[in-house]
């Protein structure tokens, strides 16, 4: 897939707070705004994320959640005339600095899509297929051994093991949605970005995907979008309230779900917005 | 919309129901002190007989809290109110319990000739009755002001009860031929003590409920 160079950047201070805490933030966002074409879809976002948590992102239809996830693996870049301001740190580094190598950034921020989206090959080539192009892998055996760790990690190496070669699309929606994590697993991200991961499967399947995000935030730092308010308070450490572009409150899980500290988030919380 | 109406009528239901508890409690413990005072061991008989119903009402909040929480999962403040309700109907189940122990005694002291001695029953009694009623009013205004300082009223009906403690002992060592009903009232003493005891807690769940702020045993 071409990738487009970075976006035009434009500089635009914010007022808006900036959530800090004591860990090590795996990612610094710092006054973000972003646009697409004169619409402004991002007001001065400022959040951190610390490493190895689940940071979920929730907030009605609209409000920009999905695309500020995407500003952190710039999945935004492959869409026209789209424009960011502000600055996105992932271990400190600008990702929007001039420069930057955005196939090596999306390797190491992968992402995972509501609709799950194997590609019409087998279950092992779909794993395989992102060491391949990334040329991330010697011999066959060294091949083999990865995507097996990939399926492993997402929970699904015990259904498929014996099956290897037949068609991805074969699986059942929710062992489809595992492959596309146990694909972007097997890059070895540091990040994963989850854009309703869950919201097309049945609870079953759901509670399986919900247990391997449990489960994978010992390694990676995982961002999930969710509609689902109790998805988010159980799977994630902190969860973030965006409304209309903007940042409302940030803060640790338990606290949003049983005393946010801004009347907004109560309103959508206890489900009396608007 | 519709689900949040029907969330505000559960809310509102509940509400209801646990003021409507708390109103048991509290005429039970009225009319316990009167059939003490008045030596009516009829009306210490009907709060007895009462109580099925507000066993009854304690179960059915109960279930209404459950059905609340799985099937509405309530969040902030509306999950505080749930969780807060949920724990002060017991609360308020236990106090109707003491007003039926302080009948009972009512019954067999009413048996019995009266005694003559000034004690501090009625005051504490009055004091628990004031505090039952104003803490049922903070959690209905959510006023977690009031709470706090009803929390600190509580040591009035301590020391009431320590000194009617050390009046009653000091009866049974100067007329032990009253010993048994000195006895008896040292119990209906320590249940109002109680009483002051659980509508501290309800006060410290109106706090919870109102600030999200855990202060009991602090």
């Amino acid at each position: 897939m071409p990738v487009q160079t970075a976006a035009p950047r434009i500089e635009v201070r914010a007022t808006a707070p900036v959530e800090t805490t004591s860990d090590k933030a795996k990612v610094a966002v710092r006054n973000l705004d972003f646009f697409y074409g004169r619409v402004q879809a991002l007001h001065g976002i400022s959040i951190e994320i610390p490493e190895r948590i689940v940071m979920a992102f929730i907030g009605p239809s609209g409000c920009g959640k999905s695309t500020f996830l995407r500003t952190l693996n710039r999945m935004n870049d492959v869409i026209p005339g789209t424009r960011v301001g502000g600055e996105v740190l992932i271990d400190d580094h600008d990702i929007y600095a001039p420069g930057t190598d955005v196939v090596d950034l999306r390797r190491r921020v992968g992402m995972v899509f509501q609709k799950s989206n194997p590609f019409p090959k087998s279950i092992f080539d779909n794993v395989a297929y992102g060491l391949r192009i990334n040329r991330v892998t010697g011999s066959g055996s060294e091949l083999e051994g990865r995507v097996e760790q990939a399926l492993k990690d997402a929970a699904l190496w015990s259904e498929v093991k014996d099956r290897l070669k037949t068609s991805a699309l074969s699986l059942s929606g929710g062992q489809q949605q595992r492959l596309c994590i146990a694909r972007a697993l097997a890059i070895r991200p540091e990040v994963l970005l989850m854009d309703e991961p869950a919201s097309a499967l049945d609870p079953i399947a759901t509670s399986k995907i919900e247990e391997l995000i449990f489960d994978l935030k010992k390694q990676y730092t995982i961002v999930i979008v969710t509609h689902n308010m109790q998805q988010a308070a159980r799977v994630s450490d902190r969860t973030a309230f965006f409304l209309l572009g903007k940042l409302i409150e940030v803060n640790a899980t338990e606290k949003i779900f049983t005393a946010p500290n801004v009347k907004t988030t109560e309103d959508y919380i206890t489900g009396r917005f608007g | 919309m519709d689900t949040h109406r029907h969330l505000d009528d559960e809310l509102s239901s509940l509400r209801d129901r646990v003021l409507l508890l708390g109103g048991e409690a509290e005429q039970a413990l009225e009319r316990a002190m009167y059939s003490l005072s008045e030596r009516d061991s009829e009306v210490a008989q009907q709060v007895l007989e009462h109580d099925d119903q507000v066993d009854r009402l304690e179960v059915e909040i109960d279930r209404q809290c459950i059905d609340i929480i799985a099937l509405r999962q309530p969040a902030a403040r509306d999950l505080r109110f749930v969780i807060s309700v949920a724990k002060m109907a017991p609360v308020l189940e236990r106090i109707a319990d003491h007003a039926c122990n302080i009948a009972r005694a009512a019954i067999d002291l009413n048996n019995e000739p009266e005694l003559n001695s000034v004690l501090d029953l009625s005051r504490m009694a009055e004091h628990a009755l004031i505090m039952l009623r104003s803490a049922l009013d903070a959690f209905t205004s959510s006023d977690a002001v009031t709470a706090r300082e009803i929390i600190k009223s509580d040591s009035e009906i301590n020391d009431l009860y320590n000194h009617t403690f050390h009046r009653l002992i000091e009866l049974m060592v100067t007329e032990p031929a009253t010993a048994t009903r000195d006895a008896r009232l040292l119990f209906v003493a320590k249940h109002l003590e109680r009483i002051g005891d659980y509508v501290t807690d309800i006060c410290e769940l109106t706090v919870y409920m109102a600030e999200a702020a855990f202060i009991k045993h602090t």
